[in-house]
Parts: C-alpha cells; structure tokens; sequence
C-alpha cells in the first residue's frame, strides 16, 4: 500500500517535470499550421487563376467596398493584438486577466464573422452568388474558408475558457492558450493576404 | 405511400445486376456471422477493450494491415474482373457503365485504401520500436487517423450497394465528375470517402514527423536512425505538403457539385484544366509518398539478411530527400499530351528523368549491400530481390514515359498502365510484403510457414510478368486504357488472353497469403519466436521480446551507433562484458479511448449525409463531431502510470526472470 503510494507521488513528480511533452504537442501544431497555409495557398492560386472569369457577371470593381473591409481588418488585428495581450497576462499568472483579453478576443472575432456575414449577405442580395461565376465561386470560398476557421477558433476559445476557469494555469492549460494563440495570430496573417490579394487588388 | 418508399429504394440501392445482389446477401451474411460470433462467445467487451479504444501504435498498425488486406482483396476482385472481360474479344461479362466503375475503385481502393493503410501500418508496427521510443508522439490521434480511415474506406465502399459506384476514373477529372455529366451519388460518395480518410492521412503525417523528431532514444542521432524511419520522415513531410492540395481540391469539386460553383465546370468560367493540375500536385508525391516507405524496408532487410551494413547510408538519406523534394516539381508529366506548350514539357521532363538519378544510386546501394555479404533467402529477402529487377524494369519505362515527344504515343495507353504498375506492384506492393514478412514476428510472437510463402511469391512474380509484359506492347499496337471491349480484328486477343491469366496467377498468390496467415495462426506454438530477434536483427525493435510489450521498452535503450542492437550484440560477445541490471521506474503511458471510433462515426454520419444532401443527418453527424472533439479537450484524465512491479511481472514472463 505505502510502496504504491510512493510511487504515484514519484510518478506525479515526474509529471511535473515533463513540459517536453507540452512542447511537443506545440511542435505538432507549427505542422499542423503548416498543411493550413497548403490548404489556403490552394485557394488563393485558385483565386488569382479565377479572378477575371467573371462569366459576364460583376467583377471585383463593381462588388467590393473597402470602408467595412477595413473596419474588419482593424477589428481582427485589434484582436490578434488583444490576444497577445492575454498570453503576457497567462505568463505572468494573472488568470483573471488572461480570461478578460480572451474574452475581448473573442468578442471583436465575432464581430469580424457579424461583419462577414453582412457582406456575403449583401453580395447575394445583390445577385452575386456562388452560382455567379468562377471568379465569385473563388471569392467565396477563400474568404469563408477563412471566416469558417475564425468561427471554430470561436467555440474553442470559449471552450478553453471554461477550462481555464475550472482548472486555472496549469502547464496543459498553458499550452493550449499558446496553441489557441498560435492560431489566431496565424489566421491573422492570412487575412492580410486575403485584403490584399482579394480586395486590394480586386478594386485597384 | 407503398409505391413511393418503392421507388426511393429502387434509387436508394442499387438494383438490377445479379453480381451486386451476390454482394448484397455476401455482405449481410458476414455482418451476421460477426455479430453472432460476437455474442455467442462473449466477446463485446474484449474487442471494445483490447482493439476498438485502443491506442497502442503496435495494435493500430495491426488493425491498419487487416484492413489493407480486405481493400486488396476488393481491389483484386475488381481487377480480375477487369481482366476477365478483357480476355478475349467482344465479350458481354460486364456493361460499359459497370466497367467505368470497376476501373474507378480498383484504383481508388489500391492506392487510398489498401496502399495507404498498408504503410500507416507498417510505420506504426515498426517506426517507434525502432526510434526505442514507446509510443507515437500523439497516441490518441493515431487512433483517430486510424478510424477515420476505416470510416472514410466504409463509406467508399458503401457505394457499391448503396446509390452507385464513382465512375470518372481514380483521380474523378472534371468535366466527367460533374453534376452534368455524373448526376448520380458516386462521385460523392468519391469525395467525401477520400475527404474523411485524407484528414486521418495528414495527421499520421504530423504525428510520424513529430514521433522522429522528437522521440529517438537518447544518443540515436539523425544520421545514426534506422533507414525505414528515414524513408518515413521523407514520406510524411511529402504527406503533409500534398494532402492539403487533397483536401482542398476535393472541396472545390464538391462547391461545383453541390453548392453550384463554377471552378472546374465548362460553363460560368469555371477551368477543367485547374483541377488537373491540382489534382496531380498531390497525386504525384503520392506516388512517392508509398513507394519511400518501401525503399526504406528493403534497405532494412537487404542489411540484414546480407549480414552487413548498409552500404551508402548517407547517400540513401540524401537520395530519398532529394526524391521527396523532387516529386513536387514533376506533376505535369501526367498530361503532356494537353497543350501545356513546349517548355513547359520540356521542364516537367527534364525534372521526371532527373528522379531516376538518386532512384538509380539506392538500387545500386542494395546491390552493394548484397554484395560479399552471407546472404540468407528467408520471405523478406526473397521479396527485395524479386523487387529490384522489376523496379529497375519499371523504372526505364518511366524514363521512357517521361520523353514528352514520344509521350503522345504512350499517353493514356496500356503501356503506361503497364509501367505504373509494373512500379507501384513491384516497389510499393513486394515492398511491404517484404516489411509484412520481416516484422510479423515482432507483432505476434511466431514466424510464418517459409514454404507456403515461397509458393506465394513464385505465383506473385510469374503472375506479374504474365499480366504485365503484354500490356507494354499492346499499348505500343495502340490498345488504350479504360477500353471496356474490343474486336477480333484488332489482333490483340492473344496477349489480352495472356495478360488475364497472368492476372489470375496474382489472385492465387493471394489466396497463398491467406492460406499462410491461417497456417500461421493455426500452427504459432511450433513457430514461436522465442528470443525476440529471430533474423539476427540490427535495430532497437529486435532487442525487446516478440510480442513487444505495450509499453515496448521496460528501460529507453541508450545509442551509440548505427545499427545499434548489432554492435550491442558484438559487446555482448567480447570478454569482461558484464550484463548491467537496468533500473527500472514507472512508465507513462496514455489511456484508451471512445473517442476516436465516435468521432470517426459521425463522420461518416456526416458524409452520408452530404452524399445524400440529406440536412437531417449532416447536422447532427458534424455536430456528434464537434461534441467528441470538446469531450477530448475537456478531459484532462488521458494518462496513467505503469508501476515498477508490473513491468518487472512482465518482463519476467516475456524473457524469463533471470534474463531482465
């Protein structure tokens, strides 16, 4: 009975010090990140090869407006920002905090999908729809690729949330904040390629 | 009422062809038989147990390799069916529209369902054994890639008796897989087969990438790690760059079929030629991706059973590298006949024949292997040998193949049909027979009959040749492929006749294998492998006892060389060794899980659904989906500990107590 309760404590011990294991499980998502860029790379060639087989249907010119673009792109950068914010807290063991940036986090990613959604739902109100033409097809597909990857990031941030409340910092918990963070910030990156090459050059 | 659920079954399933009523009644029969079974001898619990939440890499690969073996077996049927309504001219066995669908799984099936898991298998049964690494990195993911396949594999098949089988060929080029032209369920039961098991393929990817990185046993070097887990690394990083191009393809095409978008349809400018070349940008490093595995087993046992070492080790790294590197940049010699322009062919040909260089000094590696060496002939070895002539055969076709002038002669003939398997069979399928044969006893403790396998691979080989050589000229006399029938005038019964028989000879070759796993099962006491190392092996994974244990390593073996077990062996030989007693202390492990077989369940809900556009079922299968994943994340019990008295209660009952 003691022996075996000896060697739990030791094990337990040796649990602690494994954040290797946490670091791998990191290591594994740089990967995983990696096969998402392929995924979008994809699309975006799809796109560029698309653009102008418009099937004489409205172009880019004619359907994009770049003030609420840019609203959107302000409020997913503030929320990369937010983000990192939230990580600086975690490290330095501010749990209340960390759950607060979270939070704001994921409120303005909601108001980027809000956003999102009120354009696609314009667009098609205007007669712009998948069914368009190849070039729409390949609008619609890499930006809500993209707004579909915000929307889980969603539900997993709000998961994550609950169980930093339930659990508080602890090195798992950590390791999943970073990893969450990981994937904000990454699809913050491709949204800038998506403003540029998508609407940017779409309106130029 | 009663006329309309009538009429939807008629569509539901497939009608009409008494071979599919033959599989209908084959199908419900097996399922029966299982459950019975199951139930008569109590035995619910213990596959629930021991195999269905398991997440123990040697278990998984097992269950990887046994349904490897059922996909052959159903892409061997479809070839000999093939093969029998071409035997001789004119004939009626099958309807032009069955025979599109045959061609079409027999491909799908060989190269994503039986190929694929065949190698996941083999990387899982051996990669961590020979890292002396007692797991995978991500255990319980390795499970789900697993399920996922199987489901993926289920749902593909499912086709056949439910709505109708995919028809435009492996690959599904577009403007055929359209909705216009391929109204029909097949094509979707295509994409969303393949959709769910290539998440499963990308993840092993990462997991294998992860596991070789991260989890050598300490002193195990890159250039000191075993070359089957090198041509593992190189697969997998070609894995997790090309099966996103996969995944992302097989998304578009399902936009232009189900949500009306217009990316590869003829009309609302969507570009055909788009998806083929996205579609090759993976197929091509496919190809490699299932071939590097072999090349990596064959340097294994030609080591082995050359009692040498490996010669050229670092140029087989670099020549796999490279060959990983080089299969991104050759993917447009798949349609030099399409009006790519001059240059273009001309680089996509240049960059084809250049692979044949570092292909060219591995097999010159094995060669040199072999050479001065006590070779011994048992099944791994007598595979590696048969592989290298038709390799190299297969090989110079494809040199020839890649001469893009010359290619509008061979395009789309049955000399490239030829070539591909002459290299796919000869490397990919001898290659993991050989793996199969050489680490069988690793995974269940007892060799198999030596005999019934020579017979095996004898009927195997001359099958090969049989089947294959006359496909080369009668693709020269101008026979294309995908040709459900032909007349007597064309002159090409003869070696039509010869190639079916050739064919045949391959389908008795199976049943040997069959024949020899019962055997196998049947007689394991006379077979036993009792000292865990029954080649004379070189790597880690013979230095534990066969069966391995599930925690594989009782204490992480320190390295110091390149074959390690091999030199460990000669120390142990040399006078004054004395035997250190190894202190042992508790073992992580991580626990068994529902998870993946639900998660892998609601997919297929889900797929179902999109195949059927029905909404009531494709909600809640990706819901069940997302629910699994939160049950996963929320649950921070995933982990146990082995205590010190267990493993040496195992060890002691695997090795005998006095050899711990």
């Amino acid at each position: 009975m003691s022996s075996s309760q000896v060697t739990e404590a030791s094990a337990r011990a040796h649990h602690d010090h494994h954040p290797d294991m946490e670091e791998m499980r990191l290591l594994g998502f740089w990967i995983y990140l990696m096969t998402d860029v392929m995924i979008f790379g994809t699309f975006f060639a799809t796109y560029i090869v698309l653009k102008n087989s418009t099937n004489g249907g409205p172009g880019p010119a004619d359907l994009f407006e770049l003030g609420g673009v840019i609203a959107s792109t302000f409020i997913l950068l503030a929320s990369s920002y937010t983000c990192g914010l939230a990580v600086l807290a975690m490290n330095k063991g501010k749990l209340r905090a960390l759950l607060g940036w979270l939070a704001i986090t994921a409120l303005l990613g909601a108001c980027f999908i809000g956003l999102e959604i009120s354009e696609f739902a314009h667009l098609v109100d205007r007669g712009a729809t998948m069914g368009t033409s190849a070039f729409l097809s390949a609008f619609y597909t890499l930006v809500g690729t993209h707004g579909l990857h915000v929307s889980i990031g969603l539900v997993w941030m709000v998961a994550l949330m609950l169980q930093l409340t339930k659990r508080g910092i602890t090195p798992v918990t950590k390791r999943k904040v970073q990893v969450i963070s990981l994937f904000w910030h990454f699809l913050d990156v491709i949204w800038i390629f998506v403003f540029t090459v998508v609407y940017l050059m779409g309106v130029s | 009422m009663l006329e309309s659920i009538k009429n939807w079954a008629s569509d539901f399933f497939v009608t009409g062809d008494p071979l599919i009523y033959g599989a209908d009644a084959a199908i419900i029969i097996t399922l029966v038989a299982i459950v019975f079974v199951l139930t008569y001898f109590k035995k619910w619990g213990w596959l629930w147990r021991n195999w269905l939440t398991t997440v123990d890499h040697k278990k998984v690969g097992i269950m990887y390799i046994l349904s490897a073996f059922l996909m052959m077996f159903r892409g061997g049927v479809d070839a000999l069916l093939m093969r029998t309504q071409l035997a001789m001219p004119e004939l009626q066995f099958l309807q032009p529209d069955h025979y599109n669908e045959i061609f079409t799984t027999h491909g799908v099936i060989m190269i994503l369902f039986m190929a694929m898991p065949f190698m996941f298998g083999l990387f899982n049964v051996a990669v961590p054994l020979q890292l002396g690494a007692r797991d995978v990195a991500y255990p319980f993911m390795n499970a789900l890639s697993f399920w996922l396949f199987f489901a993926g594999a289920m749902l593909f098949n499912l086709s056949f008796v439910i709505g109708g089988s995919p028809d435009a060929g492996w690959l599904a080029y577009p403007p055929y897989s359209e909705l216009m032209y391929n109204p029909g369920v097949g094509q979707d039961f295509y994409i969303w087969g393949i959709q769910i098991s290539g998440i499963g393929s990308l993840m092993t990817g990462i997991n294998f990438i992860v596991t070789i990185l991260k989890l050598r046993a300490p002193g195990m070097k890159l250039m000191k790690m075993p070359m089957f887990s090198w041509s593992v690394l190189a697969s997998c990083i070609a894995i997790i760059f090309s099966f996103p191009i996969l995944t992302a393809t097989l998304a578009l095409l399902f936009l232009d079929r189900y949500g009306g978008a217009h990316f590869f349809t003829l009309d609302g400018g969507g570009n055909p030629m788009m998806y083929i070349n996205l579609i090759w940008m993976w197929g091509h490093p496919e190809v490699y991706i299932i071939v590097l595995p072999a090349f990596g087993i064959f340097s294994e046992v030609v080591s082995t059973f050359s009692r040498k070492k490996l010669f050229g080790y670092k140029s087989m790294v670099y020549a796999m590298m490279i060959i990983s590197i080089l299969s991104f940049l050759v993917w447009a010699h798949h349609f030099f006949t399409m009006g790519s322009g001059a240059n273009v062919n001309a680089f996509f040909a240049l960059s084809t024949m250049v692979i044949a260089i570092p292909t060219g000094v591995k097999v010159f590696n094995w060669l040199f292997t072999m050479f001065r060496g006590r070779i011994s002939f048992e099944s791994p070895m007598l595979w590696t040998t048969g592989f290298i002539p038709c390799f190299v055969i297969g090989g110079m076709t494809g040199v020839l193949l890649s001469v893009a002038p010359a290619d509008f002669q061979y395009h789309n003939s049955y000399f490239l049909i030829a070539h591909f398997h002459q290299v796919i069979i000869g490397g990919v399928v001898f290659g993991y027979f050989a793996g199969l044969y050489y680490w069988w006893p690793k995974l269940f403790g007892f060799k198999l009959n030596e005999r019934i396998g020579k017979w095996a691979f004898w009927f195997w080989n001359i099958g090969f040749y049989l089947c294959f050589m006359p496909q080369y000229v009668l693709g020269l006399d101008g026979m294309t492929r995908r040709l459900v029938t032909y007349s007597w005038d064309k002159g090409w019964w003869g070696l039509n006749l010869v190639s079916s028989i050739g064919a045949g000879l391959m389908g008795i070759a199976f049943l040997f294998q069959v024949w020899q796993i019962v055997h196998g099962i049947k007689h394991y006491r006379s077979n036993m492998d009792t000292t865990g190392d029954p080649w004379d092996g070189r790597t880690l994974e013979w230095s534990i006892p066969s069966p391995a244990p599930h925690y594989n390593f009782a204490v992480l073996p320190q390295v110091s060389d390149q074959d390690e077990w091999w030199e460990e062996k000669q120390r142990r030989q040399k006078e004054g060794y004395t035997a250190v007693a190894p202190e042992l202390s508790p073992i992580h492990m991580p626990n068994n899980s529902g998870i993946p077989i639900m998660m892998a369940g609601c997919w297929f809900l889900a797929g179902f659904g999109f195949v059927f556009h029905w909404l009531w079922l494709i909600i809640p299968g990706l819901a069940g989906v997302a629910l699994c994943m939160l049950a996963h994340s929320f649950n921070y019990d995933t982990d146990h500990y082995i205590p010190v008295e267990d493993i040496k209660h195992t060890e002691a009952s695997l090795r005998g107590a006095a050899n711990l």
